[in-house]
């Protein structure tokens, strides 16, 4: 079975860090991967860039375009795409394709990326 | 072993909500910041023991709003004043309080607190050090250096500016559109000068101090956060990010500056390069235009081009173009002119601009590419004289001296 493990923080508190307490934060973090990646069990994994970067386009008659993260609290999380796309633009309107009679997506572009070795 | 280091990177994200919200809540600056300290220490105290709480700010809120309230009641008792209506007051503010933070909508207190370091009538130096003390809160001592005065100057320079904030009317009322727009002007206008203050230190030999414009970006990012479709603070925070993205390669080994076609473009930062392009295109497809924006979007084609020669500076000349319509400046028309000379070759020549550094020192280097040494030393000497920084002084020198082999 494949698991998608998703990460949360307080964003404000992750741009205080120092540069040591973000290399100690990544060096633990990196310790748990690198196991994985030998063992042929790590896909891909990413960080994302702070939600200021990012849009949502929710369900509606039209597909809506709003500027911002998605805030809701009420609707969950339940998958993900990752696309390759030269502007925002780009992975908006692969966005508005994909959005379906009710629900959000958010638009984000990755901060850094690692594909993994290919999940079978 | 506890690891006290995210308590403090908790508080210092913390800050200027809890601050803010403590302000709108006591109106009294002095009462809110020892409101924030103390709270500040009784977190030191609980958090080791008992676990980040879910929301600092709201456990820093409550936590110092009680404390305050503790010591206004203790206060009030000893001076033997009826307590009834500061406890019924308090009653009263602590639903609102509660409500509000259901909303979890810091937005104008945060720019309130940030609007009130603003304060017209204090040179903008003044206010961008209460800014970092109130909002930020560095310390007297870290300020002090980074503008490279003593400890003591910089405490009486806050405690003035201080003075000032204090005396002056702040309305506590939820702004209205047209006064939240303005605020928002006033606060990013601030902003960038705390940028700039780092990026390119005015007077003094520490070019790049650094620490400054890590605190513009944070303020930036935090107000985006607050107002996520205001493109003009979508423009000032990309237009930092693409900035300080070249910190590492816009100083040699002896700290002088190195231009833009020069850089090792293998030391920019991609990754705040990545988050400022984003910011760019956010801004533009929204289609009002601004000057944050426009600066951007300037700095965002310098980015993208691999190497120097791969510069569209039509589009740059373009930018301008709209940039002159927007905010008619000397310093936009001389850039425009640089933009166009690159386009058409160094003959297209700005307009003369007495007194005005970056003029001389531009001027010096196309007269310079088209072998007209004479003048370019005359330019470049005038650049020298105007010079407000060691290192700009020496990167004009440099070039003089290879005017002269």
């Amino acid at each position: 079975m494949f698991y998608c493990i998703l990460c949360y923080n307080l964003e404000s508190e992750i741009q205080a860090w120092t540069r040591e307490k973000e290399a100690t934060v990544m060096a633990k973090r990196e310790a748990v991967t690198h196991v994985l990646a030998t063992e042929g069990r790590l896909g891909p994994v990413g960080r994302l860039m702070p939600t200021t970067t990012a849009m949502t386009v929710r369900a509606s008659r039209e597909p809506l375009v709003l500027d911002g993260p998605f805030a809701e609290t009420k609707e969950q999380l339940l998958g993900f795409y990752l696309v390759d796309c030269k502007s925002l633009e780009h992975a908006l309107e692969v966005a508005r394709g994909l959005v379906g009679d009710t629900g959000a997506l958010e638009v984000r572009p990755l901060a850094t990326f690692y594909p993994g070795i290919g999940l079978q | 072993v506890t690891d006290v280091a995210w308590i403090g990177a908790a508080l210092t994200a913390a800050r200027p909500q809890a601050v803010a919200a403590l302000l709108r809540y006591f109106r009294d600056l002095d009462v809110a910041e020892e409101a924030f300290q103390e709270a500040c220490l009784r977190a030191l105290k609980s958090w080791p023991l008992n676990g980040p709480p879910r929301d600092p700010a709201a456990w820093l809120i409550f936590v110092g709003r009680n404390s305050a309230l503790d010591e206004l009641r203790r206060r009030n008792k000893h001076d033997t004043l009826p307590d009834d209506d500061v406890i019924a007051d308090g009653e009263d503010t602590e639903s609102a309080m509660v409500e509000h933070l259901d909303s979890s909508d810091y937005q104008d207190d945060v720019l309130r607190l940030l609007f009130i370091c603003c304060q017209p009538d204090l040179p903008a130096t003044q206010q961008i050090a209460v800014a970092l003390r109130i909002v930020s809160g560095l310390s007297v001592q870290e300020i002090a250096s980074a503008f490279l005065v003593s400890e003591a100057a910089m405490a009486q320079r806050i405690t003035r500016a201080k003075r000032a904030m204090t005396e002056s009317a702040v309305a506590f009322e939820t702004p209205g559109p047209v006064e939240r727009a303005e605020r928002l002007d006033t606060v990013a206008a601030m902003i960038y000068l705390l940028f700039n203050e780092g990026y390119s230190a005015s007077g003094g030999d520490a070019h790049v101090r650094i620490p400054l414009c890590e605190e513009a970006i944070r303020l930036g990012r935090l107000l985006l956060r607050l107002f996520p479709s205001e493109t003009e603070i979508m423009g000032l925070t990309a237009l930092m990010l693409l900035q300080h993205a070249r910190a590492s390669a816009r100083l040699d080994a002896n700290g002088n500056i190195v231009l833009l076609d020069d850089q090792d473009r293998r030391l920019w930062d991609r990754a705040l390069i990545g988050e400022g392009l984003v910011l760019v295109e956010k801004a533009q497809r929204l289609g009002v235009p601004g000057t944050y924006q426009m600066q951007a979007a300037i700095a965002a084609v310098h980015a993208r081009a691999a190497r120097p020669q791969d510069t569209d500076w039509s589009q740059i000349d373009q930018i301008y173009a709209v940039l002159e319509v927007l905010q008619p400046s000397p310093v936009v028309t001389l850039n425009r002119a640089v933009a166009v000379s690159k386009l058409r070759g160094p003959a297209a020549l700005a307009e003369p601009l007495a007194g005005y550094f970056h003029y001389f020192g531009v001027k010096g280097a196309l007269l310079k590419e088209l072998g007209r040494a004479d003048e370019a030393r005359q330019a470049f000497n005038k650049a020298v004289s105007l010079a407000r920084t060691a290192a700009e002084a020496a990167h004009i020198r440099m070039n003089l001296d290879a005017l002269n082999k």
